[in-house]
């Protein structure tokens, strides 16, 4: 059994994940420093992904980065190509998985104690120690929700990842996409197989953030 | 060693106007919540930031907006005790002290003088405690301790006792006189507790809507409030409109009595006032005859409500609080000691 798509799956999700983790936090700490209105404007921007179907997103992917877009004709110039390359999968996955983390994070540095914050500057910490030591660790159990939300939300994604990469076996095949052409071509076990798959990547995520919750919890007990 | 404010900001419909100075002093700011204070602290600490004026630090300019200076907090070395001490949850006791000494390099001066802060707050044996572990008076000693190790050139304390039981809170602030002295610094404190100020500080400035109300030495203070709004503030519970007649002496229309006072009154008297705890039933000074209306017991005195035979239907009840021992007997006549009428200006 050929087994890119898990590869290719974990691959995209995971550099995804990782990408979105850092834009995330950082449009979420610096929106949560807006005022009412242009926070309201730019929360909505950023949440759109979440409610507009995937397709959608596809759609506007492929008329932004398309090979004869301008800014596809420009990335073009370096050799970047995101339409039908496994990197355009992590495009794809950024875009859909990021207003989870934005969203979890926004929420956990809202509920932050700005006199934390305050007090170590009167202390005279850096701002980035601040930020990395005293915020990140407060906010610790919401932003880690947010990451696992965008991570499995990366793994799963199927609309614009199919849209913007399409399915090639070996070179563009994710887990979601070979489930669906199997099933397509009549290869029921073959697609029952990958469910399988996937339902053991979901398990074993979950089993992990439980796991990383409880540790949590008994450090601050003790 | 001195500190210099004299600052400006617009708050939506609150406007803060502040000027004050001391010199190695506890200068305790008195007024109530909303008025200002602790909007004070944050901009002498430069978390906010001032419309307009200056803030002098022991001849460093921390804040200038003539001469666009504007320090960050971390460069400005002041220490700032927050209401609710502000410990770093993520952290131990030893790692938050840490914290207030993070630009000093060497290992071993490091230990020494954790050690030193450790044994001066008795704090020893909880080093690997958390915040949440300690008690409101131990968690306001890891604050402290956080922050004198960075040995900062002011200290401001914001209501440093509100969090705490009032058990608890008396001998903490003895404690912390103790502290503040071996300070030897200047110290800013905020508070809306009238005792808390009397006890801690040499000087009291009284903050009312964003305005420095008069700034001068605690006794004085509460011996001469000279004004209506500082009268109310340091606790005096009867005041009247009163009429001047004579360079000691002072009618009050309302209570239908002459008073004579100790103070030389001035041009310009509107009010008199006196204290709860001032009036006496054994001195023959300013006795004049009233009718007792109620007689409320608390533990260790009694609230003695009283009207002149005079006294306009209108008013309120006058408020003498009365040790147990020492209660009047009927007919009941009270007098007040000349140095205990405060006239009231403005």
């Amino acid at each position: 059994m050929d087994m890119f798509p898990l590869l290719n799956s974990l691959r995209v999700a995971a550099l995804s994940s990782v990408i979105v983790f850092f834009l995330g936090i950082f449009a979420a700490f610096y929106v949560s420093k807006l005022n009412r209105i242009a926070k309201g404007i730019v929360d909505v921007l950023l949440t759109l992904p979440l409610v507009l179907p995937p397709t959608v997103i596809g759609y506007f992917l492929i008329i932004t980065v398309g090979a004869r877009r301008p800014i596809g004709m420009f990335l073009g110039e370096f050799g970047i190509r995101f339409v039908m390359t496994w990197y355009g999968g992590v495009l794809a996955a950024v875009v859909i998985a990021f207003p989870l983390m934005y969203r979890t994070a926004r929420g956990a540095f809202e509920s932050f104690d700005e006199t934390l914050a305050y007090s170590g500057k009167t202390l005279g910490l850096s701002n980035s120690y601040i930020f990395w030591k005293i915020r990140m660790p407060y906010c610790r159990q919401g932003i880690l929700a947010g990451l696992v939300l965008a991570f499995a939300r990366a793994l799963g994604e199927f609309g614009a990842t199919v849209m913007l990469i399409g399915y090639t076996p070996g070179r563009t095949a994710t887990i979601s996409t070979t489930v669906y052409h199997l099933w397509r071509i009549g290869d029921d076990s073959g697609a029952l197989r990958w469910v399988m798959i996937n339902l053991c990547i979901s398990a074993v995520v979950l089993l992990a953030v439980n796991m990383l919750e409880r540790k949590n919890k008994r450090a601050v007990i003790r | 060693m001195s500190l210099f404010v004299d600052i400006r900001k617009k708050l939506g419909n609150f406007y803060l106007d502040v000027c004050i100075e001391t010199k190695n002093d506890v200068l305790g700011l008195l007024g109530a919540s909303g008025s200002g204070k602790s909007m004070t602290l944050k901009c002498i600490a430069g978390i906010e930031k001032p419309d307009e004026g200056k803030i002098i630090l022991n001849g460093i300019t921390l804040f200038d907006c003539a001469k666009r200076i504007n320090l960050p907090p971390q460069k400005r070395k002041v220490g700032y005790l927050f209401q609710n001490y502000a410990l770093f949850p993520n952290m131990n006791v030893r790692q938050n002290i840490l914290c207030g000494m993070h630009g000093e390099k060497d290992k071993t001066t490091k230990e020494h003088t954790l050690a030193k802060i450790l044994e001066m707050t008795q704090l020893q044996g909880f080093e690997k405690h958390r915040p949440h572990e300690l008690s409101g008076g131990q968690q306001q000693r890891v604050a402290l301790a956080r922050i004198l190790v960075g040995s900062p050139n002011l200290l401001m304390l914001d209501e440093p006792f509100s969090a705490l039981d009032s058990q608890l809170r008396a001998r903490l602030q003895i404690d912390m006189r103790e502290m503040l002295k071996e300070f030897g610094k200047s110290v800013l404190m905020v508070t809306h507790d009238r005792t808390e100020a009397y006890r801690l500080c040499h000087q009291i400035a009284l903050v009312d809507k964003g305005k420095i109300l008069a700034q001068k030495s605690t006794k004085a203070l509460f011996a001469d409030p000279e004004s209506r709004e500082a009268a109310l503030m340091t606790g005096c519970k009867n005041i009247m409109d009163a009429e001047k007649t004579g360079e000691y002496e002072l009618f009050v229309p309302a209570w239908g009595i002459h008073l004579t006072t100790a103070l030389p009154i001035r041009a310009g008297l509107t009010a008199v006032g006196i204290r709860a705890h001032y009036f006496n039933s054994r001195t023959n000074h300013n006795r004049y005859p009233v009718r007792c209306v109620e007689i409320i017991e608390e533990p260790f005195e009694n609230i003695f409500q009283f009207r002149y035979e005079q006294q306009d239907e209108n008013t309120p009840n006058i408020w003498w609080h009365v040790p147990k021992d020492r209660m009047p007997r009927a007919p009941y006549e009270v007098g007040i000691a000349p140095q205990n009428v405060l006239p009231l200006y403005g």
